[in-house]
C-alpha cells in the first residue's frame, strides 16, 4: 500500500550579524553605493572579503567601485524558484563592475537567453527601498554599450555600518510516513493502535520503527495494542509557548501502553497536573469519531482508569 | 600508516522513494548485504559513521533515527557528518589509522525528492550575499560550463561526449536511474534548459543510500581475496566565493592529485554532478586517455544525495575486486561548482 504523504513547511527567520567587513557592503548597498575590499594582492573584490585571502589580516581597505560593469559568465534561469530576485524566466550573471577586478554574483532581467551575452555592459537596479542587504540590489539590468569606465576608487568613507540582517528561509516538502508509520496512522483512523513486533527480540514498538533499535531487524509483525497503559515519567508544562493549545499547567507524559516495550508520548488530562505519578494507570480518550484522520491527534488525551498504580517493577526497564 | 582496504559496498539508487526520510527501510537491506559480503555481524564493526543532511527532507535529527538500522544494544561507537558518504568513509579511515578500531561500515543516505533540490541547496552558500538571492545548483553549474566555454576550456561538443560515454556505460549498471544510449549529434540536438546546459548535462535528482565497508590489514584479508587497498587519501577546499575563484579550475582536486600517486592509474570514478566537470576533474588530476572513466555511469546516471560521491569510491573498489582493474581513483565532491573535493587511490593486491 502506498505510504502516507502530508506537504509541511519548514521557515525560520536567521538574524545574522553583520561585522565590520559585510556591514560596512552592507551599509553601502543601503545608501546605494557599492563598496569594494582591496585585498593585499591589490584586487578590488566585490563582495569584500572579510579576511584577506592571502594575509589572512581582517579587510579595512574599502573603496567605491561603478553600479555599472560587465557581464563575465551567465546562464539562463527557465524556471525560477521562490526567493530568486526575480519571478519570471532571468539570468543568473556573474558581473564585474567598473573599477573591480573580480566579479559579483546577482539577477540580470532580460526577457530571454537571446538578450544575454559575455562582455554586454549591465547596470545596478536598485531597489526601491533599501534596508542594508545584498537584495538592495533587485537586479542588473542592459545597459548602453560603452567601454568600462575608468573609476577613480574613491575610499569609501565612514559610515554606520548595518550591524544585523533577518534572512527568512522558508523550505516546502512533501513528507512521507515509512510503511509501517503509515498503517500506525492508518491505524489511528480506525480507532486502532498499531505497533510492530520485533522478530528477534520480541519487543514491541510503537509507533513503528521500520527497525529494532536495539538490534536492528526489519520490524514487519503487526501488533495492535491496548489503548490502557501506564505513565513512566512526565513534566508538568508551566511555560506559555507560541501555538500553546491548553492553558498550563498540565502534564505531558510517556505512557507505556499494555503490551508495548516503548512508550508514546501524550497528553494527561480530567486531573490535576500536580496528582500525575509514576505508574498511573491512563487510558485513551478518543476525540468524537467525525473528528478522526489519519493522526495522533485522534486522541485527545489520556485519562485515569480506576485501577491501582503498577508496580514500578512493571516499567522500570522503559524508562 | 596502517593499511585499510575497501571490502565491502552496496547501494540503492531510485527516482523517487516512497518512504521515510530517515530512510531506515533502505538502510537495513543495506547492511545486511554488507553483513553478507564481509560474512560479519554487526558486532563486527568497529566504527560507524553516517552521512546525510536534514535540509534534504525537512526530517530532524534524521541521522539519529537512522541508527535505528544498525541497532545499538550493545552501545556501538558511532559518528556522523553533514557531509558525502566518501567524507564519513575518511572518517573511518583516520578512526582506524588511530589504531582504536579495525574495522568500520560507513554508509549515507539521502531522499533528495522531498523537497526541490537544487533550491534547498542554496543554504550551502555563502548566507550573506548569496543565500537571500537562492543561486540554485544548476544555475551556478551553468555559470561555471559558460565560463568554461567562453575561455575555450571546453565545449557543447566535449560536454555531449560526456553524457553519450555515460549513458551507454549506465545501461551495464543495474542501479542507474537515467541510461540509454545515444549519439554526440542526437544530444546536441535536444534542447537548451539552462542555457547552456542541457538537462542531460545535469544529474538527475536521486533518491538513495549506499554503505561501504573498511578492514585493516589481516582483517581485510580474511573478507577477500584481493581487497581494494586504500593506498592514499587526501581531501581540499576551495573559497566559498565565486567571484574570487576561475570556475574553470578546481585547485582543491590539484592540490589533492598532488598528495596522490597517480601514476598507473587505469580507471577513475569520477562525481561530477554536471558534465563539464569531469572535464575539470580529469585535467586536474592529469588523467592519461586511456583511463576508464566513470565505468559504471557516472552521477550522470544516479546521483542520490550524501552517498554519491561514496558511491563513486564503492564503484571503483567494485572494479578492483573484480581484477577489472589495478589501479584505481574515486572522487566525490560537495558544495557549489566542485567547491569541496576528496579523491583517494585504490590499488588491488592481496
Amino acid at each position: 500500500m502506498a505510504t502516507l504523504q502530508s506537504p509541511v513547511r519548514v521557515a525560520f527567520d536567521y538574524t545574522r550579524s553583520t561585522g565590520p567587513v559585510v556591514g560596512r557592503f552592507f551599509a553601502g548597498l543601503r545608501d546605494g553605493v557599492v563598496v569594494a575590499g582591496r585585498t593585499s594582492d591589490g584586487a578590488i573584490v566585490v563582495p569584500p572579503p572579510e579576511f584577506d585571502p592571502v594575509t589572512l589580516e581582517p579587510t579595512t581597505d574599502f573603496v567605491e567601485v561603478a553600479d555599472v560593469g560587465t557581464v563575465t559568465s551567465w546562464t539562463w534561469v527557465p524556471e525560477p524558484v521562490e526567493g530568486q530576485p526575480l519571478d519570471r524566466p532571468f539570468a543568473f550573471a556573474l558581473v564585474t563592475l567598473d573599477g573591480a577586478t573580480a566579479p559579483l554574483l546577482h539577477a540580470l532581467d532580460v526577457a530571454s537567453p537571446d538578450e544575454v551575452s559575455t562582455g554586454m555592459r549591465v547596470r545596478i537596479r536598485w531597489a526601491a527601498e533599501r534596508t542594508g542587504a545584498i537584495t538592495d540590489i533587485a537586479c542588473f539590468e542592459p545597459a548602453p554599450e560603452s567601454e568600462p569606465a575608468e573609476v577613480t576608487l574613491a575610499p569609501a568613507g565612514a559610515v554606520d555600518p548595518v550591524t544585523g540582517i533577518v534572512v527568512p528561509v522558508e523550505l516546502d516538502y512533501v513528507y512521507a510516513a515509512s510503511e509501517s508509520e503509515s498503517a500506525f496512522f492508518r491505524g489511528l483512523a480506525e480507532g486502532k493502535l498499531i505497533g510492530q513486533r520485533c522478530p528477534s527480540c520480541g519487543k514491541v514498538y510503537i509507533p513503528p520503527r521500520n527497525a529494532c533499535p536495539s538490534d536492528g531487524s526489519p520490524t514487519q509483525e503487526e501488533i495492535e495494542l491496548s489503548e490502557t497503559g501506564t505513565v513512566t515519567t512526565f513534566c508538568i508544562v508551566n511555560v506559555p509557548f507560541l501555538g500553546q493549545k491548553i492553558a498550563p499547567p498540565y502534564v505531558s507524559a510517556y505512557i507505556l501502553l499494555d503490551g508495548a516495550d516503548i512508550a508514546l508520548l501524550h497528553l494527561i488530562l480530567d486531573i490535576p497536573a500536580e496528582e500525575v505519578r509514576m505508574g498511573m494507570r491512563v487510558k485513551a480518550v478518543w476525540k468524537p469519531r467525525e473528528e478522526w484522520g489519519t493522526s495522533v491527534e485522534n486522541i485527545s488525551h489520556f485519562a485515569p482508569t480506576d485501577e491501582p498504580d503498577a508496580d514500578f517493577d512493571t516499567y522500570q526497564h522503559h524508562l | 600508516m596502517r593499511d585499510v582496504a575497501v571490502v565491502g559496498f552496496a547501494q540503492r539508487q531510485m527516482e523517487k522513494f516512497e518512504g521515510s526520510p530517515t530512510c531506515t527501510e533502505l538502510l537495513v537491506p543495506l547492511f545486511g548485504e554488507c553483513y553478507e559480503q564481509t560474512g560479519w555481524t554487526r558486532r563486527d564493526v568497529g566504527f560507524w559513521c553516517s552521512g546525510s543532511s536534514d535540509y534534504l527532507a525537512g526530517r530532524s535529527f534524521s541521522f539519529v533515527q537512522a541508527v535505528d538500522a544498525i541497532g545499538v544494544i550493545p552501545p556501538v561507537n558511532e559518528s556522523h557528518v553533514e557531509m558525502d558518504l566518501a567524507w564519513a568513509m575518511y572518517e573511518a579511515w583516520l578512526k582506524i589509522q588511530t589504531g582504536e578500531v579495525d574495522t568500520a561500515l560507513v554508509y549515507a543516505f539521502g531522499k533528495s525528492s522531498a523537497g526541490t533540490l537544487r533550491r534547498t541547496l542554496s543554504l550551502q552558500l555563502e548566507p550573506y550575499t548569496m543565500t537571500p538571492i537562492w543561486p540554485d545548483t544548476v544555475s551556478l553549474a551553468g555559470l561555471q560550463a559558460r565560463a568554461g566555454i567562453d575561455a575555450g576550456a571546453w565545449d557543447e561538443q566535449a560536454m555531449a561526449q560526456v553524457v553519450a560515454r555515460s549513458m551507454k556505460d549506465a545501461e551495464g549498471n543495474e542501479h542507474a536511474i537515467r541510461k540509454g544510449a545515444s549519439s554526440v549529434d542526437e544530444l546536441l540536438a535536444k534542447p537548451v534548459y539552462a542555457d547552456p546546459l542541457r538537462k542531460h548535462d545535469c544529474a538527475p535528482v536521486t533518491d538513495g543510500a549506499a554503505a561501504i565497508v573498511l578492514a585493516a590489514d589481516d582483517k581485510a584479508r580474511d573478507v577477500r581475496d584481493r581487497p581494494a587497498w586504500l593506498t592514499g587519501i587526501s581531501t581540499y577546499i576551495d573559497p566559498m566565493s565565486l567571484g574570487t575563484r576561475d570556475l574553470t579550475r578546481s585547485p582543491s582536486t590539484a592540490r589533492c592529485a598532488e598528495r596522490l600517486d597517480l601514476a598507473g592509474v587505469d580507471t577513475a570514478e569520477l562525481h561530477a554532478p554536471f558534465s563539464h566537470q569531469e572535464l575539470v576533474l580529469r585535467r586536474e588530476l592529469g588523467l592519461a586517455d586511456d583511463v576508464r572513466v566513470n565505468p559504471s555511469g557516472g552521477p550522470l546516471s544516479g546521483n542520490p544525495m550524501f552517498a554519491a560521491g561514496g558511491i563513486r569510491v564503492g564503484e571503483a573498489a567494485s572494479r578492483i575486486w573484480a581484477g577489472e582493474s589495478d589501479k584505481a581513483v574515486g572522487h566525490a565532491t560537495s558544495g557549489p561548482a566542485l567547491q569541496q573535493n576528496i579523491v583517494c587511490t585504490l590499488e588491488g593486491r592481496n
